[in-house]
């Protein structure tokens, strides 16, 4: 037991006295926070767009106006003819342009019908689509108002509600996607990196010749970078919902129970892959090309799994991280029990015992 | 009694063994002695320490430590064993008393506990108790490291090249240190490149390309000597060197310190040899039997291999 602490407490002093590394450890998922909640979103907003308005009645008038009220747009240009659309548009800062026919508001009087053409630039099909749909919401709520509903007298109305997410916030995808990232990171590449150094420093041979308890060793290895991802979620959970406020709907017990296996998988997923090398670089390559990209991937967290061909749907599952981000979507965001993610939870508990114990049965007493 | 024995052991490396660490190696080594083995880099020494160590298994032979075999009872071996690699493989960002703390601990015994048997080397450590392990000067480290490899008091102490790299007065010191844990009856088994270190020892061997040429005391192993070795030397001494090979009669000579070590074939005399290098103009010529040191007996071994000729 004393030999333990004392590999315990000697793991403490190294991860203490690489104060860069902390740092950076614990750096990282705050720039990534920050960065996901503050730099990169998906949503539309203040999108420069151009207007060619040949009837400029009251009705385009009116119509114009509404859409430079809403917060998603801001109308830069008015144009003067149809030359000028595509000129405008090679310029890059105006996305989208409204060209609104002559007799506009005669048209839609008498003929109970009239036109709109939105050209846009396709160049990111994703944002195109998103414009042109804020768009036609507009429109539709402007006739809804300006018209009454004599205008269309048999109509399917759509009313629709996203549940969990009503407006559509781009963090509740991404931070426990962060989360599964990062955890996954230090926990692997650390580990890994962490048992490569004391083979690689020579350490291993004057460990290997003692009366040293191998399990004693794993388990000294994984404790205190288990405590290190405890910390390190707490401030990932912290600022998401002190900075960008995410709520935390389920139980906090639940998250980090689920991510106490999770974080024992990669740590085991890390014992493993210090059995396969003998050179830090190796290690670090390994965790971060190796698990980096199909965490990325395959997880959920940027694309999403159900549109990918079979075998990569299939291949997903082999991918731990996958199985984690759902539970902590489910209980962060929809605010579920236990009883809606056991199957996730038993997957995970699964990978967990299977990278450990592989990992205990690949450690070498001798040096070859 | 033995304290440790080795039988024929062989060690291969490479995709077909092709490559020799060690060529069915025997030695013994009598409890509470000093071994020495000697020999060049890539000799073989560090693969042998290893199989001892139980770090490696051997892919030939057997051999024993305390009465432990090396593969069988290598639990047994490691708890007894005192080990210091030949590189420097304390924790570097851990202070000098964190590092023998440690060690201690994971022998299960305390640094109080067997004070007494490492009181005269971190006597001088404890200046620098609080200094990281990765701070300290080279001769330093190495007492750190046999501190940590002395603290449970073991019973064969295994050194891989322990002064490699380590200044000459640090070098002596560490062999005085030596001589007094050998007087606690620990058994020491040591190697060095330095041929000057070899008598120090008890017994040494001799080794090269994984064959170990003799092995002797040290003055036994001088004794083996059979022919007289001749110093030489004269005013120019680097055309003396090229006139001496020259000489039909010279079977070998090498510069060592002040004066060219020179053997002569059977039969020879060294009248010969001053009558021919006055022929050849030099001044001041002086010839005059020498006793050898290690490093001519280890020459001497390398040439009647007749593998490895300088």
């Amino acid at each position: 037991m004393q030999q333990f602490f004392a590999f315990v407490q000697k793991e403490v002093f190294h991860i203490l006295r690489d104060y860069r590394t902390l740092l950076i450890i614990i750096g990282i998922p705050i720039v990534q926070i920050l960065r996901f909640g503050f730099a990169l979103s998906n949503e539309v907003k203040n999108t420069k767009i151009g207007i060619l308005d040949y009837s400029s009645d009251y009705m385009s008038r009116s119509l114009v106006e509404q859409i430079e009220a809403s917060q998603y747009f801001e109308i830069v240009e008015f144009l003067e003819s149809t030359e000028a659309i595509a000129a405008t548009l090679r310029k890059g800062k105006t996305k989208m342009v409204m060209v609104i026919p002559a007799h506009f508001e005669d048209d839609l009087l008498h003929q109970n019908s009239a036109q709109l053409q939105l050209i846009t630039d396709g160049t990111n099909p994703n944002m195109a689509t998103t414009l042109i749909n804020y768009i036609s919401a507009i429109t539709m709520e402007f006739q809804g108002r300006t018209l009454g509903n004599n205008a269309m007298p048999l109509q399917i109305k759509v009313t629709n509600r996203m549940l969990y997410n009503p407006q559509l916030r781009a963090e509740f995808t991404f931070v426990p996607g962060v989360i599964a990232l990062v955890l996954m990171l230090v926990c692997t590449m650390m580990t890994a990196v962490s048992i490569v150094k004391e083979k690689e420093m020579g350490n291993m041979e004057t460990l290997l010749v003692s009366p040293m308890n191998p399990l004693a060793f794993i388990i000294s290895k994984a404790g205190p970078y288990l405590m290190l991802s405890l910390l390190i979620l707490t401030v990932i959970l912290w600022l998401s919902s002190a900075l960008l406020n995410v709520p935390i709907r389920g139980s906090l017990l639940l998250i980090y129970g689920v991510s106490m296996i999770f974080v024992l998988g990669a740590l085991g997923l890390g014992l493993v892959i210090s059995t396969l090398t003998d050179a830090q670089q190796t290690a670090m390559m390994i965790s971060l090309t190796g698990l980096m990209l199909p965490t990325m991937m395959f997880s959920g967290f940027m694309f999403p799994i159900e549109s990918m061909p079979v075998p990569l749907q299939l291949f997903s599952h082999l991918i731990p991280a996958k199985w984690y981000f759902y539970s902590i979507q489910a209980v962060m965001i929809k605010g579920l029990g236990v009883q809606h993610i056991w199957k996730e939870i038993l997957i995970l508990t699964v990978f967990t015992v299977v990278f450990l114990t592989i990992s205990f049965k690949k450690f070498k007493t001798r040096l070859a | 009694m033995n304290s440790i024995s080795v039988k024929d052991v062989g060690k291969y490396y490479g995709r077909k063994n092709e490559t020799v660490a060690l060529d069915k190696i025997s030695l013994e080594v009598s409890a509470g002695s000093i071994f020495g083995l000697i020999g060049p880099d890539g000799a073989g020494k560090t693969s042998l320490f290893r199989i001892l160590t139980t770090l490696l298994l051997p892919d030939a032979g057997e051999a024993s430590v305390q009465g432990f075999d090396v593969v069988k009872d290598y639990k047994e071996i490691r708890k007894i064993v005192g080990y210091m690699p030949g590189k420097f493989s304390l924790y570097q960002d851990l202070s000098v008393r964190e590092n023998l703390h440690f060690f201690a601990t994971l022998f299960k015994t305390t640094i109080e506990a067997n004070y007494e048997l490492i009181r005269d080397i971190y006597s001088q450590l404890e200046p620098f108790n609080n200094r990281r392990a990765g701070a300290l000067s080279g001769g330093m480290k190495q007492k750190l490291a046999l501190c940590c490899a002395l603290v449970h008091k073991p019973e064969v102490l295994f050194l891989d090249e322990p002064t490699t790299g380590v200044d000459a007065v640090s070098r002596k010191e560490f062999w005085a240190m030596l001589k007094r844990l050998k007087q606690q009856g620990i058994t020491i088994f040591v190697s060095t490149p330095y041929m000057d270190e070899a008598t120090m020892c008890d017994r040494i061997a001799l080794i090269q390309g994984g064959k170990i040429m003799s092995i002797n005391t040290p003055y036994g192993l001088l004794e083996e000597y059979s022919s007289p070795l001749w110093g030489v030397r004269a005013d120019n001494m680097y055309q003396t060197y090229l006139d001496v090979l020259q000489y039909p009669a010279v079977s070998q000579c090498h510069t060592f310190g002040a004066y060219h070590h020179v053997r002569l074939r059977e039969g020879a005399a060294a009248e010969g040899l001053e009558s021919y290098l006055q022929t050849k103009g030099h001044s001041e010529i002086e010839i005059k039997i020498i006793s050898p040191t290690v490093e001519d007996r280890f020459i001497d071994l390398m040439q009647t291999e007749n593998k490895y000729l300088i």
